[in-house]
């Protein structure tokens, strides 16, 4: 550690949110011009570390960081994103950071144009200069060659497609002129293939002219084809920092999923026994922004608890948002041999299935309201329960002692801590609004529950509760449980099967016990060798 | 099939100017005026209106929609002209002087203003609306109380008999069209204000080139993405609040050319629609809260003040009441303005869902790969 | 008790201050020879006359389309149906509520068109409830002279055309709720024992409303529309509802002030008076997007109260008249305030 000509060196760092560890002594190296491939699932912390590189503010509101970040041996220490610029390092984000109604050649140079002095910078500073656009210009015609691209200076922001922004957003970067080292979050998500290609070869050609460049993907096969050298986080630690020779995509998927503690499987099967296809998805798509679902289909048996997992982004919390009506989906659901109308929320409840939000905060629960009208209102809206009737049914009252009865009924089943059942939702813990949310579906007295993403953000004491109360509605409740999760380690634990979505479609269905490897391999978009680990056909 | 949708996109981008063209050139006939009086109006209104509209423009660039709280900025210049009045500094010196007093006093509501604007982001428009009201409350206590009780005001003739607060009519007899016959051109039955027209044109040119500057940079940026704007440096609420401050500065100068040119002001209600008239005439010009252009604040004080010198008097040919045509043209002015607001929030959220579809692919292909299956 | 402490925390201080100000109206009121007796009837009287408009208020708060700026329009079809009641020629109680029945249709299509506009334009509510009003009165303006009514205390007597400016309710139905089982207090100040009863009834019905189905899940789109959508509430035809709704006060609104008040005013008159009930019931300690009954009686009491103890102190004390100003100033300003105010909405 600490080499001589490292351009950036990471010793020792570490980082805590609330006293949950997210970057556990975490260091490695990195020269000018080097290529580091950083591969983690989700929650690996790679998210985090780069915050501390770039300096945000986010980590300093969060009590900083212990170790440290050196920068040609001398210690870094950012205070905003700005110092870090300053510093030569360069970002590109995986959302687009660009103004729509600007050309190409105005987003190169945004906030550092060219400007040609005029008569009122005396008087009004220097923001009266003028702006020097031929210049410009040329610093971006200039910023476009390093890349070694072609880019159309003098076109819209908006009418380009995706790739010439990707390009367009790392030109910014390197036309800054001390830019050396450059993260790249994602870059080939939203990119066409043959446009990936160009990336790849344009970044090959920046790392040729001495810059160091972090390329963070889910694509393992880019990482091999591209990387000097490949660093592997998992739980906040490097679990791996090789050199990229005769590496295999599938050694590098089990690094990153691999546990080393074999997984607590409850009794595998055991005594499970499933009833018919009760849920069958057939040529689904989703328009669900940010995960989009493109193509999927797959049946979920009676009683069973069904996975989903795969990287976040991946489309598979837009399997349940689809199915639910609420955002545009198209293609078959059949439930119990009906048609299930998809965009219509309504309709779906009242044929018994439920869902929890993955979107706690956003969609889950009315933070400004109280636990019962939390918990009781969905029952309320669609099987018209906890209401008084007066007037023959005319007029529908809320049955307040009900609605209370309800509540506390949960509080007690689900231990949600809380001072009274009047509280409002958003005074509570994430854990406890989690469970509001689980008391909220189960309110409904569901036939199949969808779950999405149902121990993200909670404390572990929280998980496991959350985790046990599942299989248990599922053991008594014979409740049909549709799980999405990007904790591969939970699907594991509590699911019959997983189905592993990648890039809008599913890659796989496998048995828990199945290799780790080829789990990771499938989140990569890589068919596992063994094809026997995969299930053929729904049994 | 594609000639057929961009007829209707044609259509609906530019309902509302269509449908004044439409109104008027069928009021024009029933108005019974003459072909040069009409054109007389035009040449007097637009030397009279384009300034005070041509200052919602920054505020448009900025994204902050239109700036109802330019009546701040009257009002500023009204205090100016009563002042002006006051020391009985006539003609251009008496107008120069107006904008002397008024400028800074424009300045410093103005920047109250933006300053307020950055705390009600998303809704800087009802909010700027209200602070026209409230400012009003302001300038009535100064002008109505503080007038002859501290600022020392030498004029008996406007104050109101009480001995303090101005009178509801101010004569601007000293000042009037002072800046409109400095220098006026007479081409064949018309007059032309040459000198106010040549203070238009340089405030065009100054936006122009205003435009063209590293400030007017940034305000673009932050006008399609503040966001994007902060995190590249570009200091958002500043920026924001500049150009409330310039908008307010010019709609200052604006209403002391709009005065000078009517000749007396009625102290206490001559800023209520000053924003009223200024955001029809822009959004009838073809402007959207979003983007704005100089020919859309010309081609709108055209067609708005056509519509507002034609429409009494085809109200009273037409139904037998003038009334009519006035209650028609204030009717004409808010619609246009609601159904403008109407239109394009509407157009911006089917963009909103246009640009997911692109970005994430088209819905309907991949349905069709669903079926397929 | 935690209620209390929350509903003080929310109160904010431009409301302390306004409380505070009007208590001490009352309070320099007998030093200025302004009898109290008189005063406080006039504030009951005025808090009767204008509660409606701002309960009208509460709906639209409640299902998250903000404050409704467009009220005018609810006045419109309450004008309507007076009109229409004078015009069949009946009087009394009978005219009161036949202007109620007759306004409520008009009401219902007015708020269900108007709601239909909001909902395509959900952001921008109120700057659009704003000029949809405004048109809509410049619009009924034209229709005022040209609508063929022709009863003679409703037309201009000789010359003109259409619809007076102000119709008197002498004959119709002035002060039928005001002085039913009104109490005489002193001898110049009377209780309008029926207008604050029928102003309670509907304040009752609203708040029953809100506990209803409906009116929980309306409650709900206001809080979080996502949440709403996703339990299967259609949010759009909540927030239709709430402006009908709306709209209909607005209308009952406007024929319980003309009763008091004794005169029936059209063509511009409507104008501004959304900004006054806008006013009220965000002093009353409502935000922009949640209001309560109690928001609305002690906001219509403040407001109220403001407009009636200014004009009397302040113009004893100072011997000039500063109400307008103060009114001006007041009202404008804590609207401004509750804009600019976060959401409270968390997410």
């Amino acid at each position: 550690m600490g080499q001589e000509d490292a351009l950036l060196s990471i010793e020792h760092l570490s980082k805590e949110y609330y006293g949950n560890i997210v970057l556990r002594d975490v260091s490695f190296d990195l020269k000018a011009g080097e290529i580091l491939g950083l591969v983690g699932e989700n929650g690996a912390g790679k998210t985090t570390l780069m915050s501390v590189l770039f300096g945000m503010t986010v980590i300093s509101e969060t009590g900083g960081y212990k170790g440290s970040v050196r920068i040609d041996g001398e210690e870094a220490k950012f205070g905003s994103p700005f110092d870090a610029l300053d510093a030569g390092l360069g970002m590109v984000h995986q959302e687009f950071s660009l103004i729509p109604g600007f050309s190409t050649m105005e987003n190169i140079v945004l906030n550092r144009e060219t400007m040609k002095a005029s008569l009122l910078n005396d008087v009004f500073g220097d923001r009266m200069s003028l702006l020097d656009r031929a210049a410009m210009r040329q610093r971006a015609a200039s910023a476009i060659s390093k890349l070694g691209v072609t880019l159309d200076t003098d076109m819209l922001v908006a009418d380009m497609p995706v790739g010439h922004k990707e390009f367009t957003e790392i030109a910014r970067e390197i036309n800054r002129e001390k830019t050396r080292l450059l993260i790249l979050d994602e870059p080939t998500a939203v990119l066409t293939e043959s446009e990936a290609k160009i990336l790849l070869k344009a970044l090959r050609n920046l790392a040729g002219q001495g810059i160091a460049i972090i390329f963070i993907s889910h694509r393992l096969q880019e990482i091999v084809e591209i990387a000097d050298r490949i660093v592997v986080l998992r739980d906040g630690t490097v679990v791996k920092d090789t050199v990229n020779e005769s590496l295999s995509i599938k050694d590098i998927a089990s690094w990153m999923v691999g546990r080393s503690v074999s997984v607590d499987r409850k009794q595998d099967g055991a005594g499970r026994s499933f009833g018919e296809d009760i849920l069958q998805v057939d040529g689904l798509w989703v328009d669900m922004p940010g995960e989009p679902v493109c193509d999927v289909s797959f049946s979920v048996r009676s009683g069973e608890i069904f996975g989903i997992g795969g990287l976040a982004g991946q489309g598979k919390v837009g399997i349940p948002n689809g199915i639910m009506g609420l955002f545009p989906a198209g293609g078959s659901v059949r439930y119990r041999k009906k048609e299930v109308p998809l965009n219509s929320p309504r309709a779906v409840l009242e044929m018994g299935i439920a869902s929890v939000s993955e979107d706690r905060r956003g969609v889950g629960l009315l933070l400004d309201e109280s636990l019962e009208w939390n918990i009781a209102f969905t029952a309320m809206q669609i099987q018209e329960k906890y209401l008084k009737f007066r007037l023959g049914g005319l007029i529908k009252y809320r049955d307040e002692a009900g609605m209370r009865a309800l509540t506390a009924e949960y509080i007690d089943l689900l231990d949600i801590k809380c001072t009274s059942p009047k509280q409002k939702v958003k005074q509570l813990s994430g854990g406890n609004q989690q469970k509001i949310c689980l008391a909220k579906a189960f309110a409904m007295k569901p036939d199949l529950l969808f779950v999405s993403e149902p121990t993200r953000g909670i404390d572990v004491g929280a998980k496991k509760l959350v985790l046990d109360t599942l299989r248990r509605y599922n053991a008594e409740n014979g409740t049909t449980i549709v799980m999405i999760s990007s904790e591969l380690d939970e699907l594991r634990s509590i699911c019959d099967r997983v189905a592993i979505v990648n890039e809008g479609r599913i890659a796989g269905i496998l048995q828990p016990s199945a290799d780790v490897a080829d789990f990771g391999l499938m989140m990569s978009g890589v068919a596992p060798e063994s094809s026997d680990a995969q299930e053929t056909a729904h049994v | 099939m594609s000639g057929k949708y961009t007829v209707k996109r044609f259509l609906s981008e530019n309902a509302v100017i269509i449908t004044f063209i439409v109104i008027t050139v069928i009021a024009i006939p029933s108005s019974q005026l003459s072909a040069n009086y009409i054109i007389q109006e035009m040449i007097t209104r637009l030397g009279r209106n384009s300034f005070l509209v041509l200052a919602l423009l920054l505020p448009i660039y900025a994204g902050m929609g239109l700036n109802f709280g330019m009546s701040l900025g009257a009002m500023a210049g009204q205090v100016g002209l009563i002042l002006a009045v006051n020391w009985r500094i006539s003609g251009i010196e008496g107008l120069l002087f107006a904008a002397l007093v008024g400028t800074p006093i424009a300045v410093v509501v103005g920047w109250i203003c933006g300053s307020i604007l950055n705390r009600a982001k998303g809704r800087e428009m009802v909010t700027s609306y209200m602070l026209a009201f409230f400012i009003n409350g302001i300038y009535q206590f100064v002008v109505l109380y503080v007038m002859g009780m501290v600022i020392p005001i030498r004029s008996p003739a406007i104050l109101l008999s009480r001995g303090y607060g101005i009178r509801n009519t101010l004569n601007l007899e000293s000042v009037r069209q002072s800046l409109d016959t400095a220098w006026m051109l007479t081409i064949g039955p018309f007059s032309v204000p040459v000198v106010t027209f040549l203070v238009i044109a340089s405030l065009c040119l100054f936006i122009v080139w205003f435009k063209r500057t590293k400030l007017g940079q940034d305000m673009r940026a932050v006008g399609y993405d503040m966001v994007v704007a902060e995190a590249a440096g570009i200091p958002v609420d500043r920026t924001r609040a500049i150009s409330i401050v310039v908008s307010t500065v010019l709609a200052c100068l604006g209403q002391i050319i709009f005065l000078q040119n009517m000749g007396n002001m009625a102290t206490y209600n001559a800023h209520d629609q000053t924003s009223f008239f200024a955001v029809a005439a822009i959004l009838v010009g073809g402007a959207s809260v979003k983007k704005a252009s100089l020919p859309n604040v010309f081609i709108g004080v055209v067609l708005l003040h056509l519509l507002f010198v034609i429409s009494p008097r085809a109200g009273q040919n037409f139904f037998g009441s003038a009334m009519i045509g006035e209650y028609f043209r204030q009717f004409i002015g808010y619609g246009a303005i609601a159904l403008s607001l109407v239109l394009y929030a509407s157009k911006a959220r089917r963009e909103a869902v246009r640009v997911r579809e692109v970005q994430y692919g088209h819905g309907g292909g991949k349905k069709a790969a669903g079926e397929a299956r | 008790m935690s209620s209390i402490k929350q509903y003080l925390a929310d109160f904010g201080w431009p409301r302390i201050i306004i409380f505070f100000f009007l208590l001490s109206l009352f309070v320099a009121a007998p030093f200025f020879g302004v009898r109290l007796d008189n005063s406080l009837a006039d504030v009951l009287n005025r808090f009767g006359q204008n509660g409606i408009f701002v309960l009208a208020m509460v709906p639209m708060i409640q299902s998250g389309c903000g404050l409704n700026f467009g009220l005018s329009l609810g006045i419109i079809a309450g004008l309507i149906g007076a009109l229409l009641s004078i015009q069949a020629g009946l009087v009394g109680a009978l005219g009161f509520a036949g202007a109620i029945a007759m306004a409520a249709p008009f009401a219902v299509l007015f708020g269900w068109a108007y709601g239909r506009i909001l909902n395509k334009v959900k952001g921008e509510e109120m700057t659009i409830a704003m000029y949809v009003g405004f048109a809509s009165v410049m619009f009924m303006c034209i229709m005022w002279i040209i609508l063929p009514f022709d009863s003679p205390t409703m037309i201009w007597g000789y010359g003109g055309k259409g619809l007076r400016t102000t119709i008197s309710l002498e004959s119709f139905y002035k002060r039928v709720l005001n002085d039913f089982l009104a109490i005489r207090m002193t001898p110049s100040a009377i209780i309008p024992t029926g207008e604050l009863l029928f102003f309670s009834l509907c304040i009752y019905l609203m708040w029953s409303f809100l506990r209803t189905k409906t009116g929980t899940a309306m409650t709900a789109v206001g809080s979080n529309p996502d949440f709403a959508r996703a339990s299967g509430v259609s949010t759009d035809r909540m927030r239709t509802l709430s402006v009908i709704i709306s709209t209909f006060l607005g209308a009952v609104g406007i024929l319980v002030y003309q009763q008091s008040y004794g005169f029936l005013q059209l063509y511009t008159a409507p104008l501004q008076m959304p900004f006054a009930a806008v006013a009220a019931i965000l002093i009353g300690g409502a935000s922009v997007n949640k209001g309560s009954m109690l928001n609305v009686v002690v906001g219509t009491f403040l407001f109220q109260g403001l407009l009636t103890m200014t004009p009397s102190v302040i113009n004893s004390a100072l011997q000039t008249d500063m109400s307008e100003v103060i009114r001006l100033i007041v009202s404008n300003g804590i609207i401004i305030y509750a804009l600019t105010r976060k959401l409270k909405v968390t997410k």
